[in-house]
């Protein structure tokens, strides 16, 4: 290893990006706007749930209920058809998802004792989101029929009910249970996984394209040196990508950073330099531009995004995906990411994931040298 | 020039797939001389090249430079070689001063000999004044001479040089053929491959390389003795193009190339014999027979001559397997 020529490389790389002000530009601008888009897109949250609501009944009893659901954040009222038919409308056309009947007669019924039904009608094509509505609705629906209970009980001249058991909740990490606070801290694992593949993929294949590598191999520099010197330039990048997007993450989404700087810098270094030779490895691999692109999209892109857990939940995968999540590095770093952010744990707990993380950079590193050859054929 | 061996190659061969692209071939090279490759398109002379220079692993055979093996050696061998590429193989968005500092590190320059270096080789390109341009602008042969530059930064004993003049203005191809000449004087061996006839002449050693193999060899005066039983006559008419074609179809005559205004001809029948018969051709035709002398072959002839030979032989070989 010979310090001269691996810095004479990194210089060289240097220059080739400062000058393709094109790529410079998209390497800093594509993670910025993937960040706006995905943390903006991939909201979790269930709220806001367009409902329309149809009272038949129109009493002060009905039109409380009525009120207590529309003034919720959960609902959004629509509409309040007139009647049933138009209500189907609105869930045929997609314009609610839940479609709520209080029956004529309900005040009447109640104040002779009866227990009127009120119907539910929920769209099941989006099941996640239906059944957490349903979660909210029978839940405001139970706590108004318990105050219609009580209020029966005083009139009769008896003790209110108190219900037997209470819970009390605390939320760790995230109080307000915002999905953004989760989903941005994986969401920049997962770009910088791909944006490193991305960036690195080209830049091997590019010499054996434009014969330039031709030349470099004819002198004495070493496939080690020629690696590290590419990846100093590559890796200067990704820090850069990595502090715009942590600190947008601060700014612009409002997420809580309870960690340290420096972990987050140690842990961003193991991995940087293990994204960035897959990407190198990539590039030797498919000694094609377009090989190595396609390469680079398929192998970083793919299971960043489905099997990282960024999004979903690895526990809830199959076993074979949960085991094929833990051979990608987007894995330990959206996990180590969530953790400085929220979490501000340290090493003594992130150092089962740091540890991979080094095995893995190790094991590509080696890889990436062995597959580099200095010959033609 | 001394007789000290630089470069011994012995029974080389180069296999892709089926095909032999080097098959079996065996030169010395004396060090501080020229030696000069040629051969048609797809001969083989650049995958020799390639070969010496570490670019490609031979399937068999062996080979020395400077006293090291091809086989063991070769990342040792590329300290001491400057090579150079067919295609030109620096970097484009680098400037001139950029690419000749780049390669000059590699080769582990620095600090104030680098300074000079760089200085020596930008001299060379004739790039003075353009040291911070953009190596893209600059025009082939310039690129070529800067390439060169590169290429002798470290100031190797071994330079590769493959095909350095094609593409490049008969202007250009003189001078870099004087800097060469200049190189070999300093005790530079220089291994050049080209398909230009008339720059054989510049070398002082000659390989001809057809289908993989060595077809003939020796320095440019013992390649001309070596033909003058040939009868090879000189013939000048009113109209080459039109007599060349039509000599091309007589069994007389093996050989027939045009040399600007007159055409050179391998005859199978003396002066007289010879003389008879094409101006009886061209009286047939109507073409102007001026002068049919003996001329001694130019090496372009020998060449001609040799690669035919080389066909007759294969096509002979063939035809007796197939009986």
């Amino acid at each position: 290893m010979n310090i001269k020529r691996t810095k004479a490389i990194a210089r060289k790389e240097f220059i080739h990006i400062l000058r393709d002000s094109k790529s410079l530009f998209a390497s800093i601008f594509i993670p910025v706007m993937l960040l706006v888009l995905f943390g903006w897109a991939l909201n979790l949250d269930v709220d806001r749930i367009e409902t329309v609501i149809c009272d038949f009944d129109n009493s002060p009893k009905s039109r409380e209920l009525v009120s207590r659901i529309s003034k919720s954040r959960f609902f959004n009222v629509v509409d309040y058809p007139a009647s049933m038919k138009e209500a189907e409308e609105h869930i045929m056309y997609g314009r609610a998802a839940i479609m709520m009947c209080v029956p004529a007669g309900f005040e009447k019924r109640l104040a002779n004792g009866e227990s009127p039904a009120i119907g539910v009608d929920i769209d099941g094509s989006d099941a996640n989101r239906a059944t957490i509505g349903l979660g909210y609705l029978s839940n405001m629906i139970s706590i108004f029929s318990n105050e219609l209970l009580n209020e029966k009980m005083t009139a009769a001249g008896m003790k209110k009910i108190e219900p037997p058991l209470e819970m009390r909740q605390i939320v760790w990490f995230n109080p307000e249970l915002e999905s953004k606070n989760y989903i941005v801290p994986g969401l920049i694992a997962v770009i910088m996984t791909v944006i490193s593949a991305m960036i690195t993929s080209l830049t091997i294949a590019r010499e054996w394209e434009r014969g330039t590598m031709e030349q470099l191999i004819s002198t004495p520099v070493r496939g080690r040196e020629l690696i590290i010197g590419k990846l100093i330039p590559y890796v200067t990048i990704g820090y850069i990508d990595v502090f715009i997007s942590v600190i947008m993450g601060i700014l612009l989404f409002k997420v809580p950073f309870h960690g340290s700087y420096l972990t987050l810098f140690i842990m961003g270094s193991i991995f940087l330099v293990g994204a960035m030779s897959f990407g190198i490895l990539i590039s030797i691999a498919g000694k094609s531009q377009l090989i190595a692109n396609q390469l680079s999209l398929l192998t970083a892109f793919l299971p960043a995004i489905l099997l990282s857990g960024f999004a979903f939940t690895i526990e809830n995968m199959p076993i074979i995906l949960q085991i094929m999540s833990q051979f990608f590095p987007a894995t330990y770093f959206v996990k180590i990411l969530k953790n400085i952010f929220l979490k501000g744990v340290g090493f003594e707990i992130l150092f089962y994931d740091m540890a991979m993380l080094s095995i893995y950079c190790l094991v590509l590193f080696v890889l990436a040298n062995k597959k580099f050859k200095k010959r033609l054929e | 020039m001394n007789n000290e061996i630089a470069v011994s190659v012995k029974d080389l061969y180069k296999k892709f797939g089926d095909f032999n692209a080097v098959d079996g071939i065996t030169f010395d090279v004396k060090k501080g001389s020229i030696f000069g490759f040629l051969g048609p398109n797809g001969a083989g002379k650049s995958t020799t090249m390639k070969m010496l220079c570490g670019l490609l692993t031979p399937s068999a055979g062996s080979g020395r430079i400077g006293g090291l093996d091809i086989m063991k050696d070769s990342e040792n061998i590329k300290k001491n070689i400057g090579y150079m590429s067919q295609k030109f193989s620096l970097y484009d968005d680098l400037s001139v001063m950029e690419n000749i500092k780049f390669f000059g590190s590699l080769y582990g320059l620095s600090g104030e000999k680098l300074q000079e270096r760089s200085e020596i080789a930008l001299k060379l390109a004739g790039l003075e004044d353009k040291r911070d341009a953009l190596t893209r602008i600059l025009p082939g042969g310039i690129k070529q001479r800067l390439a060169l530059g590169c290429a002798i930064l470290h100031r190797p004993d071994f330079l590769f040089l493959d095909e350095p003049t094609s593409g490049v203005d008969p202007i250009s191809r003189r001078n870099f053929w004087e800097v060469i000449h200049e190189f070999a004087a300093g005790g530079i061996t220089v291994f050049v491959t080209t398909h230009y006839m008339e720059e054989a002449e510049y070398c002082d050693y000659l390989v001809l390389i057809y289908k993989g193999k060595v077809v003939i060899s020796g320095t440019p005066g013992e390649l001309k003795t070596g033909r003058e039983d040939q009868n090879i006559y000189k013939v000048v008419s009113s109209s080459p193009a039109a007599l060349y074609e039509l000599l091309c179809e007589e069994k007389e005559f093996p050989e027939v190339n045009v040399f600007g205004e007159s055409i050179h001809l391998v005859s199978a029948l003396n002066k007289s014999e010879s003389e008879a018969a094409v101006r009886k051709i061209c009286e047939k035709n109507n073409i102007l027979f001026h002068s049919l002398e003996r001329t001694t072959p130019s090496l372009e002839d020998i060449f001609v001559l040799a690669i035919a030979e080389a066909d007759r032989a294969s096509a002979k070989k063939n035809g007796a397997y197939k009986i």
